[in-house]
């Protein structure tokens, strides 16, 4: 197996931490979409769209800062994962079409309110589930041959994924749920607070079937996975399960920082064990960091991207949330 | 015609990206307005200009929504179903690409937040810099969309080593000759249409005799600006049928329907091209005018389509239809916008009212044009991808069948023509309404919902700056 180039490796790098940021940011985006289909108060629903309002499409534009640098840095990795999720992705797709355009048309459209109402609750959780099921399949393995996709547009379907999607709706819902704690007052702060340990118990349940059903069956995952030699990166889903803990303190005292810290402290520690897992494969198990980079020529220009652009980016979208800082209530005056 | 996954890739590519370049057309042109009249209204403090901004500001709103949406559509499709082409020319497409997310797109989406609901939780200074920053970066983002396509079209810089495609020289990627020339025509074609839309705007108001102040400020800067940038755009459309004649004389001839070479070459104006047949019925030919036009003298000899291979030569009908199509359309722009101006110039454009119904109707030209130019464009370099060096139909993904790519197609279709629809009705009920006052659109809004999105949003600061008298 041949070393990644340096270059490859901070594109790699880049990748991940694009991945985590959007995943913590727009996990709170579609968390309370999904929050807000189980609740028909128009107070609440008002006030949890207030809240995401300024954010949602910066964060959402992480998802094509990840697509666009995977297709820069890694070109036959992007062209082998869009052809395995082809289906997932339109469904994706279509999810947040309908979760974007909501935020405009809600307002203006009188009797259709109910139909975007409900287009952004279902596509948020569409979203949610095809992303989580598409960490689930690429836990089973993806099939290549010719650095392109060999499988078929199904493959991806299985128990396994349906499982993880599930638990990535419930983990969202579970951002979502901190957030708002975080970001309202009152009633709605109430409602927040009382769905938060329903839901850290759900997804502390859904990821712990997961991952005995990794350890034990004969998806084989783990022992294919790089986990099987790395054992110490086992401590990670030990920090998380702390993580989970500490969410739930932090909700029993009330103190409307802490459980989304926590909750996305789960989320960090989630994603390093499956870094752990998948590396150094971009496409488990089947594509290297260093099949799948472009030349360098390719990745020295597009580095300027990276180390002089994406700083900036990060720079703004701190200043964005530091504009609309403070609960939502104050926004008022 | 065969249905297999190439011919419904393409289908599927020609609809997501027709849908989705309307809305960026409109939406660039209408960002630098709004941030030209911001700017109008920091440095005037006239109050006709924050109700014209918030009014726009709706609009642009939910164009630019619509805009966002479909375009993460797009920046999928090239894995999704162009995974060897996604695979082969990612080292030079994907930089590019990857460029337009990074400067562009994050640009547009996070200050595009603070434009729609940070009036006031910004400095007045930073408000109006923001509205600038969301302009720069819709321009970045086509800037980059065209350095891609255009090295699509002309491929330059590059290397093939080993099968693979490797970049060589990226300043000749990013800044070639053809990019130079198309980059500019597609800003124009941006902000032609946004001046259409706005005189047209403008047009509509004044024949209902409703919102005159704001409805004169549309139209005389909409006609003004067009007439303006029309003989520009002109220059520069002339400039993109001399890289085509140089660097793709098949699109060029098919453009022209010229099926034989000839000298001197005659100039078809109009006809009823048939591929079959290689003839065109019903032409109507000017003798000479095509050696002219082509090599600025009347006896040159002008390729035809019969001089390039059969599995070589593009469709025909899309092309000249299209380019001819695209140019009517500036022609009738060039005539509105100056017509418009020689009333104006002479005080009879608010009183003419044939006029204003002409201008009220030419709303769609820069949408026809931008379109049509579009499809001449792709379709007159088929069957290339990436001229001369990949085939559209090597470009496809191996693993896509007839049946996903059919399942995928109707989903967009449907799904587009649900939100696209309702899209253009809310845009449509914006405009009806017109630039009303923030009194009178908000008759209990801002009590219960302080911040709720484009609707309350530009009017529910309106009537909070206008209590707390930040600008009026």
């Amino acid at each position: 197996m041949t070393d990644p180039s340096t270059l490859a490796l901070f594109w790699a790098a880049v990748i991940a931490a694009a991945i985590l940021i959007y995943v913590l940011l727009d996990g709170v985006d579609i968390g309370v979409g999904i929050l807000f289909g189980t609740t028909r108060d128009e107070a609440k629903r008002g006030e949890m769209m207030t809240s995401i309002a300024p954010f949602w499409d910066g964060n959402e534009t992480w998802l094509v800062i990840i697509g666009a640098s995977l297709f820069a840095a890694f070109p036959a990795a992007y062209a082998v994962f869009l052809g395995a999720f082809y289906l997932p992705v339109l469904l994706m797709l279509v999810g947040l079409i309908f979760r974007g355009v909501a935020f405009e048309f809600r307002y203006r459209s009188g009797g259709m309110r109910r139909f975007w109402d409900a287009g952004f609750a279902y596509g948020s959780i569409l979203v949610a589930f095809v992303q989580g099921a598409a960490v689930g399949a690429m836990i089973r393995g993806i099939p290549v041959e010719n650095m392109q996709y060999a499988g078929g547009a199904f493959t991806w379907l299985h128990p396994f994924p349906v499982l993880t999607g599930i638990g990535l709706v419930l983990g969202y819902a579970l951002l979502g749920a901190c957030w708002i704690v975080l970001k309202t007052e009152g009633g709605l702060r109430d409602w927040a607070y009382a769905r938060i340990p329903w839901l850290a118990a759900a997804v502390f349940a859904v990821l712990g079937v997961a991952f005995i059903i990794a350890l034990t069956t004969d998806l084989g995952a783990i022992a294919r996975s790089n986990l099987g030699q790395r054992s110490w990166g086992l401590v990670l889903p030990m920090f998380s399960l702390v993580a989970l803990l500490g969410l739930l303190a932090g909700a029993r005292t009330r103190r409307d920082a802490v459980p989304l810290t926590m909750a996305m402290a789960f989320f960090c520690t989630a994603f390093l064990t499956l870094g752990v897992m998948f590396w150094p494969h971009l496409i488990p198990y089947s594509v290297t960091v260093a099949d799948a980079a472009a030349p360098d020529v390719s990745l020295r220009f597009f580095f300027y991207a990276g180390i002089v652009v994406l700083p900036v980016i990060v720079a703004y979208t701190i200043g964005v949330y530091w504009v609309f800082r403070g609960k939502i209530e104050r926004l008022k005056t | 015609m065969e249905l297999d996954p190439v011919i419904l890739s393409r289908i599927q590519f020609a609809f997501v990206i027709s849908f989705h370049i309307i809305f960026p057309a409109f939406t660039m042109g209408l960002a630098a307005w709004l941030a030209t009249i911001e700017g109008m209204r920091l440095f005037t403090g006239n109050p006709l200009y924050r109700r014209i901004f918030d009014f726009w500001l709706k609009v642009f709103a939910v164009s630019f929504g619509m805009g966002v949406v479909t375009g993460i559509v797009m920046a999928f499709q090239f894995g999704t179903n162009w995974g060897v082409l996604a695979e082969r020319t990612g080292s030079i497409q994907g930089p590019l690409l990857g460029y337009e997310a990074f400067t562009a797109f994050m640009l547009e989406a996070t200050f595009f937040g603070i434009m729609l609901l940070g009036r006031d939780r910004v400095p007045p200074g930073f408000y109006f810099f923001a509205c600038c920053l969301v302009s720069l970066g819709t321009m970045l983002s086509s800037f980059w969309i065209l350095a891609n396509n255009s090295w699509m079209q002309v491929p330059v810089g590059h290397e093939i080593v080993d099968g693979r495609i490797i970049p060589a020289d990226w300043r000749e990627i990013v800044l070639g000759p053809v990019m130079m020339v198309r980059w500019p025509h597609m800003l124009l074609a941006a902000f032609l249409t946004s001046a259409m839309s706005i005189a047209s705007a403008g047009a509509w108001y004044m024949l209902r005799r409703e919102h005159r102040p704001a409805a004169q400020v549309m139209l005389h800067w909409g006609l003004g600006l067009a007439a303006v940038l029309i003989p520009v755009q002109l220059f520069f459309g002339h400039l993109t049928g001399l890289y085509v004649l140089k660097h793709q004389p098949a699109k060029f001839a098919a453009i022209e329907a010229r099926w034989q070479s000839q000298q001197p070459a005659s100039e078809v104006l109009i006809a009823w091209p048939d591929e079959a047949s290689q003839r065109n019925y019903f032409a109507i030919e000017v003798p000479r005018l095509g050696s002219f036009i082509a090599s600025g003298n009347w006896t040159a000899r002008e390729t035809g389509l019969d001089a390039f291979p059969v599995d070589d030569r593009p469709p025909v009908v899309i092309p000249f239809f299209g380019f001819r199509v695209m140019v009517g359309m500036g022609l009738i722009m060039l005539g509105v916008s100056w017509f418009g101006n020689l009333l104006r110039w002479r005080g009879r454009l608010e009183t003419t009212r044939w006029f204003l119904w002409g201008t009220f109707l030419s709303f769609p030209t820069g949408f026809i044009a931008v379109l049509s130019g579009w499809y001449t464009a792709e379709v007159g370099r088929q069957p290339w991808v990436v001229y001369g060096v990949l085939r559209t139909s090597d470009a496809v993904t191996p693993s896509l069948t007839t049946g996903d790519v059919l399942l995928s197609l109707t989903v967009y279709v449907l799904v587009y023509a649900v939100f696209g629809g309702f899209g253009t009705f809310y845009i449509y009920k914006l405009l009806r309404d017109g630039p009303v006052t923030a009194a009178e659109a908000i008759p209990n809004a801002t009590a219960s919902r302080p911040l709720a999105f484009a609707d309350t949003a530009a009017t529910a600061t309106g009537s909070q700056t206008g209590a707390g008298g930040i600008d009026d």
